[in-house]
């Protein structure tokens, strides 16, 4: 009892003594604090820009380089490596079409060509089409909100890391000769461990898992940048419509990715220990496998597209100089269409045989996501109609996209029917379908805000004539490719058989398709030496070439590390249009260290003061690690087993500060 | 030309930390919560997928798992919400030597928990190869799992964090808070798994 009581007497003044270490702590940081420099009327200009360049720089050198969490930098290199991927890509397709041009041809053979177009849609899907999309938001986000980061930057420099390994993953196995030859959607039982042994499946669904971690950690970046990084007073109902499209794309990767993720997860562990998710002999089902991949596969095409429906809706306001017409609309059509998406993956299963009442539904539901589309075209037509269009290089390839897009689109509703989906499942004419409504739908978009957002990336204005030849390039070329194609599907040519017989008709429109083919190559191109050439000889841009209305323009181009000396208030839909002269501004963020400012996910009232992470090499080794179990779970289980340790490791180093001691206020070190 | 900015409000004493949705780690949370939500969901569906082929489940000749050592799972790790509760508690109100006498407890009962989850592997009666049955069920209980680890590792790093000076700054306790939330899910999703694994089979 005594023993007790001696212990409390004793343990009291101890704790009294630590409360007041505290509170004296507590009193010196406090008197710190009121001496850090802020900027406001007092601290402006050339002064403040030294000083928040200071902060804000990252370290020099390749370590630096490597370490960079600056969302500029890393969305120019997920763009840059995206395009490459692309590149890649349509190499891939030129060869598929030498190969097809004329019938009977032997210039490459079944099982190359089964590899081909394997690598053709998997680079394009997951490698061009979802990351390139991420890397523009990743860049222009942040500065469309008017804030200096995204959020989470060491998060975003992880992803991008995850992403290029698993694009060199795959591609380095295809130099291995291991390249996936089981179609970008890698059916099972043909891609179970029965059809097909050896490890190009394996490599496939490890080159899923890569893109998916790295998908997913863009999309969780960008909702809270999106959510939490607004300027003051850019509420929800303010937002720029690109940023809605994205905060919808975010949120459908969100809830589509961990889809694939399973299906794949379980397709290696079928391959790799034995289960039986897929193994009908063992009460699997392959069909298990089309239902989660396309719940996930049919999502991910609007995730594709609505980003691009983004790009249209900024181009239509700047080239028509009004308001979109009906911003709520859009906003609305955005959002049905991001819900519908979910609705109607079994679309791409009416070929498996289902219920009649699963056929009706599923046309229907297939159906009407076409309504909130139409409604966003609509839109676009009434402003262009209402707005004094300035048809310039960007606004060219709107008109490009509507026009191929909407064709995509009614080819869309005729396969919704099942019968007619019956008939022409797995032939040339969906091939011509979905190239439509993806490459009308979204690279026409992606070339357009391309030469729109290359001044403000690099500083100077492509040329503008060579911008119009190779639009009508891309366009003559790409219909020349694809029309063709819904007459060859129509005429009962097969997808991903690698020849075909002479005296079916099929000879015109493929050596057609082939032709247009390398018109679309030579505009790629031609758009791709304008955008060098102009890197370096370009006309010089200033703040806001096209005299566009969103914040991005407000400030210098390229912009500076920070992007912006003052947080920027918006006080309308279209700011730089409405401000007369001056750009109203908040103070007093810290300018010695990295700060940003966080508001209300509603109203966007100011909220915190956020410090942002310093460059970090963490989230590279990270990635490593992650990467060096990814690949060696291909060969065995226990990699994921032992990698627990680097990862963890890793993962442990990126979150713990480099000084243990307390700030006058927090950084992140 | 770079528009001239006009001041308007000085911000400099925002604060720099709150708990609950202003933060921008809760946030971020949320997401990665709604996204292995969406994995466990899906993982259900299969399930219930694979179970809808069957004439009974588990398919004829295999036994249910024993329920013992899932139900002592079950039972622990609902109790450990008292201490998740008083520490979520104790870093709202900046009780620093609270949060470190709990954040112990809390690493202790993650221990525990693993263990026991050993012992549910072994009483599963069934092996991933023999047929989609098991391979489903293993699949739940190692999905589970590796939220278990997790959450335990990140409860060792923190829990080393919060002895250091640093624990005073307000973001740690927002970090404390924010782990609590993040049990609290990983426990809440161990219910419905439970009687997926123990008792549907059982029906």
């Amino acid at each position: 009892m005594t023993d007790v009581r001696a212990d409390a007497f004793d343990a009291a003044p101890a704790r009294q003594s630590e409360r007041e270490r505290v509170e004296a702590e507590n009193r010196q940081l406090a008197e710190e604090r009121k001496k850090i420099a802020r900027d406001g009327p007092k601290l402006k200009g050339e002064k403040l820009a030294a000083r928040l360049d200071l902060a804000w720089r990252r370290p020099r050198g390749i370590i630096g380089w490597l370490a960079t969490v600056d969302h500029k930098e890393i969305g120019r290199r997920y763009i840059i490596t995206a395009l490459g991927f692309f590149v890649l890509g349509g190499i891939m397709a030129l060869l598929m079409r030498l190969q097809l041009a004329q019938p009977d041809s032997n210039l490459i053979g079944a099982e190359r060509y089964n590899q081909l177009f394997t690598m053709h849609g998997s680079t394009m899907m997951f490698l061009f089409a979802v990351p390139v999309m991420e890397g523009v938001a990743v860049y222009i986000i942040p500065l469309m909100l008017g804030t200096r980061s995204t959020a989470f930057p060491r998060l975003n420099a992880f992803s991008y890391y995850m992403y290029l390994f698993g694009g060199l993953m795959l591609w380095g196995a295809f130099v291995l000769n291991i390249a996936p030859d089981v179609g970008w959607f890698a059916y099972t039982p043909l891609s179970g461990p029965q059809f097909s042994p050896g490890k190009r499946a394996d490599v496939w669904a490890q080159m899923i898992t890569f893109t998916e971690v790295a998908a997913l950690a863009a999309a969780v970046v960008l909702t809270s940048t999106i959510l939490k990084c607004r300027a003051p007073g850019m509420t929800l109902a303010r937002m720029p419509l690109f940023a809605w499209a994205m905060l919808v794309v975010a949120v459908m990767i969100i809830f589509s990715m961990p889809s694939v993720a399973l299906c794949s997860g379980m397709l290696i562990s079928d391959r790799l220990v034995g289960t039986n998710f897929y193994n009908a002999a063992e009460h699997g089902d392959a069909l298990l496998w089309q239902h989660l991949f396309w719940f996930f596969g049919h999502p991910e095409v609007y995730i594709i597209f609505l980003p691009a429906t983004g790009f249209v809706s900024v181009m239509v306001e700047t080239f028509c100089r009004r308001p979109v017409f009906g911003h709520a609309v859009v906003v609305l059509a955005l959002i049905s269409t991001g819900i519908l998406a979910f609705g109607l993956w079994v679309h791409h299963m009416f070929a498996t045989g289902l219920p009649r009442v699963g056929y009706s539904f599923y046309t229907a539901a297939s159906m009407s996501v076409s309504i909130p589309t139409g409604l966003q075209i609509f839109c676009w037509l009434a402003t262009i109609w209402d707005g004094r269009p300035r048809f310039q290089v960007p606004m060219l390839y709107v008109v490009g996209f509507i026009v191929t897009f909407v064709i995509g689109g009614l080819t869309g509703v005729m396969v919704a029917a099942v019968p007619l989906d019956l008939q022409l499942h797995d032939t040339y004419f969906v091939v011509a379908h979905f190239h439509y409504v993806l490459i009308g739908g979204a690279v026409f978009p992606l070339l357009g805000i391309f030469t729109y957002w290359f001044p403000k990336i690099t500083g100077r204005m492509m040329n503008d004539t060579v911008g119009k030849v190779s639009f009508w390039l891309v366009f003559v070329g790409f219909h020349l490719t694809f029309f063709p194609m819904h007459l060859s599907g129509l005429l009962g040519m097969p997808r991903r058989v690698y020849t075909y017989p002479a005296g079916l008709g099929l000879e015109v429109p493929n050596l057609l398709s082939t032709l247009g083919t390398f018109i679309l190559a030579a505009a790629v191109v031609l758009f791709v030496v304008n955008g060098l050439i102009s890197l370096y000889r370009g006309v010089i841009a200033g703040p806001n070439p096209w005299g566009a209305a969103s914040l991005e323009w407000a400030t210098s181009s390229p912009p500076p590390v920070y992007n912006f000396e003052h947080i920027p208030v918006v006080e309308s839909d279209t700011p730089l249009w409405d401000v007369e002269g001056e750009l109203p501004v908040v103070t007093g963020l810290r300018v010695d260290e990295k700060e940003i400012l966080l508001t209300t996910v509603v109203a966007a009232a100011p909220d915190l003061r956020e410090p942002v992470p310093a460059a970090s090499l963490w989230p590279l080794i990270g990635a490593m690690a992650v990467g060096i179990v990814f690949v060696a779970s291909i060969f065995s289980p226990w990699a994921l087993v032992f990698g627990l340790v680097p990862c963890g490791i890793a993962f442990a180093a990126w979150f713990w500060p480099k000084e243990l001691k307390r700030n006058p206020e927090p950084v992140i070190s | 030309m770079i528009l001239e900015p006009r001041f308007t409000d000085d911000l400099a004493d925002l604060p720099t930390h709150k708990f609950g949705p202003s933060s921008l780690t809760w946030w971020g949370i949320i997401a990665f919560m709604v996204i292995e939500g969406g994995f466990f969901m899906l993982t259900f569906a299969a399930y219930f997928f694979l179970m809808g082929h069957e004439q009974g489940w588990p398919p004829e000749g295999r036994q249910a798992p024993d329920v013992l050592a899932g139900t002592l799972f079950t039972i622990v790790i609902i109790l450990s919400e008292i201490p998740n509760t008083m520490i979520k508690k104790a870093a709202r109100a900046g009780d620093i030597p609270a949060i470190r006498r709990l954040i112990l407890v809390m690493t202790a009962v993650g221990a525990i928990l693993l263990v026991i989850r050993g012992f549910e592997f072994n009483s599963l009666n069934c092996r991933w190869t023999d047929d989609a049955y098991g391979s489903i069920i293993w699949a739940l209980l190692l999905l589970h799992t590796t939220h278990l680890i997790t959450d335990w590792g990140d409860t060792v790093v923190l829990g080393a964090l919060i002895y250091t000076p640093v624990a005073y700054e307000g973001r740690r306790q927002v970090d404390v808070d924010e782990n609590s939330l993040y049990w609290r899910y990983v426990w809440l999703l161990w219910l419905p798994i439970y009687l997926m694994i123990y008792w549907v089979p059982r029906l």
